[in-house]
């Protein structure tokens, strides 16, 4: 559903992205992973449309869509996360979910002023869902507090719940395991795979630790420096030699 | 430290010198035809020497002064207080808000007619407070050209009942969709700018209508404005001593009571509190609808919200809509209540001292908004031997406002929606 062909961006002289081609299939996670400063947030900010890739080209679903505006990006189904998690800090965690949704709203303001039949039941069906989904990433007992009060996994997995609720058909998370603990990583790991499997959901992913992406990847993609360096499934990349090598000469 | 303390006070001083000379020393004075420019008298040049020590000695100390300002205990005794549940918070605002209703409905029969005249020019302020809220406190847009709207409102009701005879009534809601219109189409180029840039071409935009009304003779009547706007009817009841148009009824003579002045005043009173409570319950409710939503999200993080398939110029111009048709509405009120308007009325100053109002009473916060705008509209005609110092003791509010205060009066809260228990 997803095709990157050839993707490059440039920052003044720098070239952060260099001929990067990434695919993604229905149904299939694919891990994209590299050492610091690669180029993996890059790649993720040209396909949402936070950047203007300044060669390549972008495929969702067939339709071209590099250069194109981030909010319209997003509405063609295909949500991201953040490296760095940004939640609408001073509003509610049920609120969060209920922003992500107002294209599922009724956002007419004369529907809204008279609470027309049709406002509230889509208003009561956001709701559900906004319920349904906090249920399901385990933060139901907070649905009423401030998202900033939340502890940092929480916060991450309310991110997830966020992209979710707009039903997108790809999900992309920047690190979503970053900072945290072993066993949230191991819920992490198992809500992935979840969606996947029922959600439908293909899943592209940038990820630092090694036991996740192995563990859920259908496919990884190595880039290193901002070029490609390899890419297969995990038993591949596992006895990749140029892989080895850029990984041990980063350690 | 007190090195660059010293030179930067030495530096004030200077700039107080080089400023107020001129201004207050230096003295155009006409003989005959010609202008000839006279300097300062002694007492005037001690008095710039006395200012510019008083600077350079605040600059010098300025540390130690702030420092004993801190100490101050905090006037306001809310401040130190956590948050309020929002349950209880939601009571004290309905409360309040019942109450100062209640107050304003009895108001006018308690009061002279000049106090009830200033009450209706209160509710005209509130009205333009609370839609300035909407851009400036809810969608963080600094909007510096807001009377720009207000005049739109003002003079479609001028224009439209000189040249078509359209009533009050009609012209209520042409004036607020034109103004909105006004927004929507304005708002639609400029709202990809940031900050400073918006607030620079709002100005600008404000400038620019009223230098067209001022010099679009034909049609506004330039500097001399435009008169005889009519007052509203009550179904059709004028309240003039005499029927102005045919068909119509006079007030008195329906009820069979005696002619008086103040019907008319308390009348347009009604009219504005009517309208005042109708903007606040409007925007109440666009604070707690998706719209209401989207303000915030985009205003908390703009990335995130776009990343979402939140539309920026969408949900901005939304706000900056809706705020022109507040404005207009308010415009209308006013049209009508002083029965005259030129361009005059709606100089940059207005837009500032609006903007003032809704920064002093805590962006986004409306019971906030509420009292900064009975303060501000009041607090001028209550010490009127010092209206020459208006500005002066408005600018010193604001600055002592910063000091202690910066996050206004009453900062917002917004409602925020509950997931109820499930039962
Ligand atoms: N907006 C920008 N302007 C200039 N340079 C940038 C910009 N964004 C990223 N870069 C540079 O591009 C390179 C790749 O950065 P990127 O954030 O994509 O790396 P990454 O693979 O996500 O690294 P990490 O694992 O640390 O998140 C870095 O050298 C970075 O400094
Ligand atoms: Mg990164």
């Amino acid at each position: 559903m997803l095709e990157v062909q050839n993707l490059s961006m440039r920052f003044g002289g720098l070239l952060a992205v260099d001929q990067v081609s990434v695919d993604v299939q229905e149904h299939e996670i694919v891990s994209i992973i590299g050492p610091n400063g690669a180029g993996k947030t890059t790649v993720f900010n040209c396909i949402s449309g936070f950047y203007k890739p300044t060669g390549g080209k972008i495929l969702f679903q067939g339709q071209e869509i590099q250069g194109k505006p981030d909010y319209k990006i997003s509405r063609l189904g295909m949500v991201r996360t953040f490296q760095h998690v940004r939640l609408f800090s001073k509003m509610t965690v049920v609120e969060n979910l209920l922003v992500a949704q107002h294209r599922h709203l009724n956002t007419n303001l004369l529907a809204g002023l008279l609470k027309t039949p049709d406002y509230r039941e889509r208003e009561k069906k956001s709701l559900e869902r906004a319920r349904y989904w906090l249920e399901r990433v385990g933060l139901i007992d907070m649905a009423n507090w401030e998202a900033g009060n939340l502890a940092y996994g929480q916060q991450r997995r309310l991110e997830i719940a966020r992209c979710m609720v707009t039903e997108p058909q790809l999900l992309m998370l920047d690190e979503p395991a970053a900072g945290l603990n072993p066993a949230e990583t191991k819920e992490l790991d198992q809500l992935i795979v979840s969606l996947k499997e029922d959600y439908n959901v293909s899943v592209l992913l940038i990820e630092h630790d090694m036991s996740l992406v192995m563990g859920i990847s259908d496919r990884i993609n190595v880039i290193n420096q901002g070029r490609p360096l390899a890419s297969g499934t995990p038993e591949e990349i596992r006895q990749n030699d140029d892989v080895i090598k850029a990984y041990l000469g980063e350690a | 430290m007190a090195a660059q303390n010293l030179k930067h006070a030495l530096f004030c001083a200077f700039i107080t010198v080089i400023i107020a000379y001129p201004i207050l020393g230096l003295n155009l004075v006409a003989e005959g035809t010609s202008v000839k420019l006279e300097g300062a008298n002694t007492a005037t040049v001690v008095n710039v020497f006395l200012a510019a020590v008083a600077v350079f000695l605040f600059q010098v100390f300025r540390d130690n002064i702030m420092g004993v300002f801190g100490k101050v205990p905090n006037l306001n005794p809310l401040a130190k207080r956590g948050p309020v549940p929002q349950e209880k918070r939601l009571l004290m605002e309905r409360v309040f808000f019942v109450a100062i209703i209640l107050l304003a409905l009895i108001w006018p029969f308690i009061v002279s007619r000049g106090a009830v005249d200033l009450a209706t020019l209160v509710l005209i302020y509130i009205m333009l407070a609370l839609g300035l809220n909407v851009v400036v406190g809810l969608a963080g847009l600094l909007d510096l050209g807001y009377v720009a709207f207000y005049a739109v409102g003002a003079y479609t009701f001028a224009l439209l009942s000189q040249y078509f005879g359209i009533s009050f009534w009609l012209a209520l809601p042409i004036g607020a969709l034109l103004a909105a219109l006004f927004g929507f189409v304005l708002g639609f180029p400029v709202l990809r700018l940031r900050g400073d840039y918006l607030a620079i071409v709002t100005l600008g935009f404000g400038e620019i209508i009223r230098i067209l009304l001022n010099n679009w003779t034909s049609l506004t009547g330039g500097p001399n404005g435009i008169g005889g706007i009519p007052d509203p009817t009550l179904f059709g009841m004028e309240f003039g001593r005499r029927v102005k148009e045919e068909g119509n009824v006079s007030f008195h003579e329906t009820f069979g009571i005696a002619y008086s002045g103040e019907h008319k005043v308390i009348f347009l009173y009604l009219i504005a509190l009517v309208l005042a409570i109708f903007t606040l319950l409007v925007i109440r409710r666009f604070m707690r609808m998706p719209v209401g939503r989207a303000w915030e999200a985009l205003r908390e993080d703009e990335i995130a919200a776009r990343s979402l398939g939140m539309s920026r110029t969408a949900v901005k111009l939304s706000a900056f809509t809706i705020g022109a048709f507040f404005a207009g509405f308010a415009g209308t009120v006013f049209a009508s209540k002083q029965g005259f308007i030129s361009p005059e009325s709606f100089v940059f100053l207005e837009s500032a001292i609006i903007l003032a109002i809704v920064v002093l009473g805590g962006m986004g916060s409306q019971v906030g908004v509420i009292l900064a705008a009975i303060a501000v509209t009041i607090l001028p005609e209550l010490a009127r031997e010092f209206s020459e110092y208006r500005m002066l003791i408005f600018g010193a509010a604001m600055v002592l406002m910063m000091v202690w205060r910066p996050q206004g009066l009453l900062p917002m809260r917004r409602i925020q929606i509950e997931l109820k228990e499930q039962g």
